[in-house]
């Protein structure tokens, strides 16, 4: 049972960040719309993510959940220490979940459009930022529980380096993804185009703030090379991720948008997998080289049983439904 | 303000916006699917105005009610982490249920809002159901946690330590049902009453009489019959909260002397320092009855218990008074419904009875709130009944009440923005609802 209930909490991790992170790119790609191409860009959007908007977010939830019923210490050093980055991403997912949805449900399309579309545009950027920094964070070994002033326990713990440059860096590949997801939404061409230029972008933007990401590793002590480059399964991660990507700018020149979203998919999680990889079952990496793993944090054998058997139940009854309604909401309309 | 105020503050303010938010996307499908019932049966268009319009509701109220819970699910370990760090392996088991209800929810929202003109029209109905019962079911299961705080069970605590754990037997605590059934209707009985309220107002304006009408019709029967049905699901509260919290019974009816038989107090002045009430109304006997169905029975004051384990009795008398008073003017208000309505008098003539219904407007609501002051304050100073103090579970971060004050900006700007577009959506309905223009 404790295999499945990891198994779990990676696979919602994993998947808020594919989907979650490719609606927080869509807000992204917004904010780096131009003036003139934002409205179409906003319907193409809408179309895309409009039904499965909710469905995405809940990732979070059972991610958030397995946390604090299996790994509850895991679950309160994150509250403890990294409560301010938590606090501003709740803002961001409060700010951005209710604009999105009060944008299209005004009944009236008049000035407060313009404030829905500010707070939805910036909050996404902040939200997948700061994200990014609690993700950031967690590898960093900055988080010191025996700190004894508030600077060094709840401050540095996230504003470091490494941490803002992996922040930057979910940011861009969030937009990345977005821009792909939506390649594939158009229904003009001049629209695809305009979605593969942003897409080439955040490439690029994801290239640089990955650089950063190692110098930043580099200065603040993060073994990063250790799991990526020494480590056989994270350089296998890093290789797959590099070929994928070269596919994927070749496949983009023939308009193979299905794949193209599979290759984009299987590149965030090559990333992921290159940087988690070698140090599981580690989650969090404290100041002076402690750790807090899965393995010896786990709760009580019961709960992980229970908490087994509903999660087991409850993607019986999850999944099927999921799949439909992606797919069903996937055919374009004539 | 301090950190522990603050964190108190914190937490009573998002539950307090979310139980809003949460009720009525919980609720609110089901008059949404009982009015596409009637559509689909009927072909009567109106309904499936109405079922669309209420549909809007749903999506702001869903929106909020998701946003609000996920911060809540975070904010139990930002505010309370030593409380979860210990309580989660214990109380998590109806919250991972209610993670994949509440997901189910989310998926089938998506079918039901965009699944217009798309899907198979009894699938897409049957969507509308399973929002519903999937939001009911998520509802039932996170006060089967909070039950879990009044009422502990599941765990042996031997010397400090929690030990002996069984996730099934702290989910089905004691107090799961009488609380989960009492705040269902509660659920049902303010939502009814607010959105039923709204559609008498719109009556009495004389707007679009039909399509309110029918609203009205379907809000004002959920809400009266679950009006009547709540004083008997608080009467087994009440005799359950008795025994098993003797300390908050005595505060919600500021008894601070043990008394046999026991008078049950309407009203009256509390005086915390001199530890007694003024200005009341008495009923002899009433409380003992109440508490223990004797009139003669002996009810446990609040000189039984030792004083660092008192809860603040003025706020949870005072909100007790509010919930019953109020439950009692709704109660009173379905019984006259009913006796119009048997009457066969057609509401619509009776302006009154339409005025009566905007008046309601907020009191279940109010209600609501008020009782949960009376659940969660009078079972201070514990966060775990009996076991765990809340001042020992907060979180060791100073600073917590800037956090407070942002928070309160924030939730009080997205109620203001969600009542703004409600009063927006309400207004069009002449102009989205015309028969000529269905498909908005």
């Amino acid at each position: 049972m404790e295999q499945i209930v990891i198994a779990f909490l990676c696979l919602a991790i994993l998947l808020y960040f594919l989907l979650g992170g490719a609606d927080f790119g869509a807000g992204i790609i917004e904010l780096f719309t131009s003036t003139k191409n934002r409205s179409r860009t906003r319907k193409t959007m809408y179309h895309a993510i409009g039904p499965v908007w909710e469905a995405n977010h809940m990732w979070l939830i059972i991610a958030i959940v397995i946390l604090f019923v299996a790994f509850p210490r895991i679950y309160t050093t994150m509250s403890v220490h990294l409560h301010i980055p938590l606090a501003v991403m709740l803002i961001g997912i409060i700010a951005r979940g209710t604009a999105f949805v009060f944008r299209h449900y005004d009944a009236v399309k008049d000035d407060m459009q313009w404030l829905y579309n500010r707070i939805f545009r910036y909050s996404s950027f902040l939200t997948a930022l700061f994200l990014g920094i609690i993700a950031g964070s967690v590898l960093s070994g900055k988080v010191d529980p025996d700190a004894t002033n508030f600077a060094d326990a709840y401050i540095f713990s996230w504003f470091n380096w490494f941490s803002i440059s992996v922040g930057l860096f979910t940011t861009a590949l969030c937009g990345f993804l977005a821009a792909i997801y939506l390649i594939g939404e158009c229904k003009t061409e001049e629209d695809q185009k305009r979605f593969i230029k942003k897409a080439k972008y955040m490439n690029f933007a994801a290239v640089v703030f990955g650089a950063m990401v190692f110098f930043s590793a580099a200065m603040e002590d993060v073994p990063l090379m250790n799991w990526v480059v020494y480590n056989k399964v994270g350089l296998m991660a890093v290789i797959l991720a590099s070929l994928s990507l070269v596919l994927l700018w070749y496949l983009l020149l023939k308009g193979r948008t299905q794949i193209l979203r599979i290759l984009a998919g299987f590149q965030v999680t090559m990333i992921l997998v290159a940087i988690s990889y070698a140090h599981f079952p580690n989650f969090i990496r404290l100041k002076g080289g402690g750790v807090i793993s899965l393995y010896n944090t786990i709760g009580p054998e019961k709960t992980v049983q229970s908490l087994g058997w509903a999660l087991v139940l409850g993607s019986f009854l999850i999944l099927p439904f999921l799949g439909y309604l992606f797919y069903k909401f996937q055919q374009k309309e004539e | 303000m301090d950190d522990f105020l603050a964190a108190r503050s914190q937490m009573a303010l998002s539950l307090g916006f979310h139980i809003i938010y949460a009720c009525i996307g919980m609720v609110m499908p089901f008059f949404m699917a009982v009015s596409h019932y009637k559509w689909l049966k009927t072909n009567n268009e109106v309904y499936k105005h109405i079922t669309k319009a209420w549909s809007k509701g749903v999506a702001i109220f869903f929106a909020t009610g998701a946003v609000s819970g996920t911060m809540l699910s975070f904010e139990l370990g930002l505010l309370w982490p030593k409380f979860m760090e210990h309580a989660g392996p214990i109380f998590g088991m109806p919250f991972s249920l209610e993670g994949t209800a509440f997901f189910i929810e989310a998926i089938a929202l998506g079918f039901f809002l965009y699944g217009w003109e798309k899907l198979n029209k009894w699938f897409h109905w049957f969507t509308g159901v399973v929002v519903g019962v999937s939001g009911l079911a998520s509802g039932i299961l996170v006060v089967a946690a909070n039950a879990w705080m009044n009422s502990p069970a599941g765990f042996d605590y031997v010397n400090g330590e929690y030990t002996n754990i069984d996730p099934i037997k702290a989910m089905f605590n004691d107090a799961w049902f009488t609380q989960a059934l009492h705040m269902c209707l509660a659920a049902f009985t303010a939502t009814g009453f607010a959105v039923a309220g709204v559609h008498a107002l719109m009556l009495l304006k004389k707007q679009h009489n039909d399509f309110h009408y029918k609203s009205f019709k379907i809000a004002a029967t959920f809400a009266t019959i679950c009006a009547l049905l709540q004083p008997i699901s608080g009467d087994i509260s009440a005799k359950d909260v008795a025994q098993r919290q003797p300390a908050k019974l005595a505060a919600m009816e500021a008894l601070y002397k043990t008394e046999k038989p026991a008078p049950l107090i309407i009203g009256g002045i509390v005086d915390e320092k001199n530890k007694t009430v003024s200005n009341y109304i008495e009923l002899p006997g009433a409380l003992s009855f109440l508490a223990h169905g004797d009139f003669n029975a002996e009810v446990k004051g609040l000189d039984q218990i030792p004083e660092d384990e008192h809860p603040p009795v003025a706020i949870t008398h005072y909100a007790f008074q509010i919930m019953v008073g109020l439950g009692s003017v709704m109660m009173l208000i379905s019984i006259i419904y009913f006796f119009i309505l048997w009457r066969k008098k057609t509401i619509l003539t009776s302006k009154w009875l339409l005025k009566l219904f905007v008046f309601a407007i907020p009191l279940g609501y109010i209600a609501l709130e008020a009782g949960w002051v009376v659940t969660e304050v009078g079972r201070q100073p514990w966060i775990i009944n009996g076991i765990m103090r809340t001042i020992d579970a907060v979180t060791p971060m100073p600073g917590i009440a800037w956090s407070f004050y942002l928070f309160s900006a924030i939730y009080f700007s997205l109620s203001l923005i969600v009542i703004f577009l409600l009063y927006r959506q309400i207004k069009m309905v002449p102009v989205l609802y015309k028969s000529s223009n269905i498909d908005q």
